[in-house]
């Protein structure tokens, strides 16, 4: 082995076993990525399931308002179950808003005779934008509407001796034919990478700031200096743990987001089924169980390898540039938003990767990441991603070991 | 042996314009030999123990040290050189073992190497109880044994301490100028800066006295009383010292 390997080796070893004895870094390495990971995937999706299918399942306390003359359309609202009928009240709006009251409907005194006379007679629905629960009954209100103005239509048809279709001459069906994976890919493709990029940032910080700031302000920066080692091995020792800390944070996420994404799904159709089935509607789970492409979500993890590159030597040269561990946190915190924005970018609707966003670095990253976890492999623009990143991590690297033979860095009071 | 010539160091300051840290400094000390290196805070003796021990490069002048010079050669003085930086710390999460290990496979040496010498300075030292210890639990004392085992590890023939006992204790103290007296009666050539005037009067055998970052007085302990016509070392130093700061008034 040559001089300057066993150099760099033996830096790497030395600040490796001093990284794994430290508490911050364990917890972002592997604490975040294998607890954190689980209970935004598992946690999260759950509880949001668990709250829309039991909001569904509740009766919606609901208001008639006028139909002074109308009890029919009265009896028929009362025996929905999903609905319950609270006497009306003039303040109807105020308890809307206060979530006293889900929805209230407002019909003519004489509804019922409009009905039967052909004569058209609106049907008002007052609610809560925004709320799920009033959401939900204002939905159930509107189909109860529609249901009851097509058996109306239906009854009249009927008694003149006229065709059903008549009024109704065809019905629309949707069918999805995209495959799971295609169905995941636009679910959780703009996620994925924005979990696995802001970990792989995370994961370089702290032992970046460590390995640098943090040995300047402790004053064991100097005694290293002063052995005849060069200092780019120096340099080269110190980015390859945090790289190694950077990937392993990338990986372990990698890994729970793999067992934890069809687990979340399993127990969402297990949940989806079940309220279903209480509810007794036995349609609401027809849909397709979302799946990400395994293969795509391996390759994209290969193309963060130059993203963690770049997180590394980017971090090693701020955090040598600052004196202390806490000036090195001052400058890294904020470069996290930066490191967002173009992840966030990737999730935005519409956003689809070509060559010119191919040389954006990370957006480029997060983009390819939600085609390939669909299943769209576009060989060109793996391999610009790939070429423009590895240049620009080359670059930071080169930037890194340059401020490291800096006096005036090395040495800045 | 260590040998320097006009060495000058100035550095760039955004606000005050270049300062003259080290400025045209020169002397020699000879192996076997202690040089004590005088001066009030900032008059400059760390930054010439860094321009020795390579950390920074002159700007004029120059040094050679164990027969490199530092400007040519900084790979080959920092193999032969043993720095102990002022208020040096360690690696608070590894064992004093493990941090001698570190510097002597920086240094080059192999396993058994290192393995022997850690033996000898530890018994040297009078640290084995607590070699296996992580360093940051030990006291400044502990530490400070440390250090300077890390510094001798590859056993090299000059030694340079910057203030080497700044915040220990007495009998720290005494421990640590006593191991540093039988490391020049084995050979080593040893530079060490201060400004407590007992210990340059135990241990010094030529004294240098920097202000300013210039070296105003230079001699034996014996040449510096006499030049000045003070019997007390912390008179003559004064002395030399006034004398400039009159000048300069």
């Amino acid at each position: 082995m040559s001089p300057f390997l066993r150099h760099t080796l033996t830096v790497y070893t030395k600040e490796l076993r001093e990284t794994l004895r430290d508490r911050r870094t364990l917890v972002s390495m592997f604490v975040i990525p294998t607890v954190a990971i689980p209970l935004l995937m598992l946690g999260f999706t759950v509880v949001t399931v668990k709250l829309v299918t039991q909001a569904k399942s509740e009766t919606s306390s609901v208001m008639i308002l006028g139909a002074a003359q109308s009890p029919a359309v009265k009896a028929a609202l009362a025996a929905n179950p999903k609905l319950r009928i609270v006497p009306t009240d003039p303040g109807y709006r105020t308890a809307i808003s206060g979530k006293s009251l889900r929805a209230a409907v407002e019909l003519a005194d004489d509804f019922d005779q409009a009905l039967t006379e052909s004569r058209r007679s609106d049907v008002r629905i007052y609610h809560y934008d925004g709320d799920l629960k009033s959401g939900i009954a204002a939905s159930e209100l509107d189909r109860f509407f529609r249901d009851y103005r097509e058996k109306a239509v239906q009854a009249t048809l009927s008694a003149r001796g006229l065709p059903a279709a008549l009024a109704r001459p065809y019905d629309i069906a949707r069918q999805n034919v995209a495959p799971p994976e295609k169905v995941g890919g636009a679910m959780f493709g703009g996620i994925i990478p924005y979990i696995i990029v802001l970990l792989c940032f995370t994961g370089a910080m702290y032992p970046a700031m460590d390995l640098t700031a943090g040995e300047k302000e402790r004053g064991t920066l100097e005694t290293l200096l002063a052995s005849p080692v060069p200092r780019s091995a120096i340099v080269y020792g110190k980015f390859f743990v945090v790289l190694t800390s950077a990937l392993s944070t990338v990986i372990l996420a990698g890994l729970s987001t793999l067992v934890s994404l069809p687990l979340s799904g399993w127990l969402i159709g297990g949940m989806v089924k079940g309220a279903a089935a209480t509810a007794g509607a036995g349609a609401a789970a027809t849909g397709v169980m979302p799946q990400i492409n395994p293969l795509g979500f391996l390759v994209s993890l290969g193309m963060v390898v130059p993203v963690a590159i770049l997180f590394a030597a980017v971090l090693l040269a701020v955090s040598v540039f600052a004196r202390t561990y806490k000036e090195a946190q001052s400058y890294a915190g904020p470069m996290i938003m930066v490191v967002i924005m173009p992840t966030v970018a990737a999730m935005l609707p519409g956003v689809e990767l070509n060559l010119g966003l191919s040389l954006i670095p990370i957006l480029n990253v997060s983009l390819v990441s939600k085609e390939l976890v669909s299943g769209t492999f576009n060989p060109v623009h793996l391999a610009v991603i790939f070429g423009s990143s590895c240049v620009y991590a080359a670059a930071a690297l080169a930037f890194a070991t340059q401020l490291f033979k800096r006096e005036s860095v090395l040495f800045r009071t | 042996m260590i040998s320097v010539h006009s060495l000058t160091k100035v550095f760039q300051d955004r606000k005050r314009g270049p300062i003259r840290a080290v400025d045209a400094v020169s002397f020699t000390c000879q192996p076997g030999r202690i040089y004590g290196l005088l001066g009030a805070n900032g008059a400059g003796k760390t930054t010439v123990m860094r321009l020795l021990a390579t950390l920074l490069r002159p700007t004029a002048g120059s040094a050679t040290v164990a027969g490199y010079s530092v400007t040519d050669s900084p790979d080959a003085v920092r193999a032969h050189v043993g720095f102990l930086a002022a208020s040096t710390a360690l690696y608070a999460r590894l064992t004093a073992r493990e941090t001698l290990a570190y510097f002597g496979t920086l240094q080059g040496m192999d396993a058994g190497a290192i393995a022997a010498r850690t033996d000898t300075l530890a018994r040297e030292l009078g640290m084995t109880d607590f070699l296996d210890r992580r360093v940051g639990t030990f006291s400044t004392g502990m530490k400070q044994k440390i250090s300077i085992a890390r510094t001798l590890i590859h056993d090299p023939s000059v030694i340079i301490l910057d203030e080497p006992t700044l915040g220990l204790d007495v009998m720290a103290a005494r421990a640590i100028l006593r191991f540093v007296r039988d490391c020049r009666d084995r050979g080593k050539t040893v530079i060490y800066s201060t400004h407590v005037m007992p210990e340059v009067e135990r241990l010094c055998d030529r004294v240098g006295i920097i202000h300013g970052g210039r070296l105003l007085a230079e001699g034996t302990l014996a040449e510096l009383r006499d030049r000045t016509g003070k019997a007390d070392l912390e008179d003559a130093f004064v002395s030399v010292i006034g004398a400039e700061e009159e000048e300069a008034a």
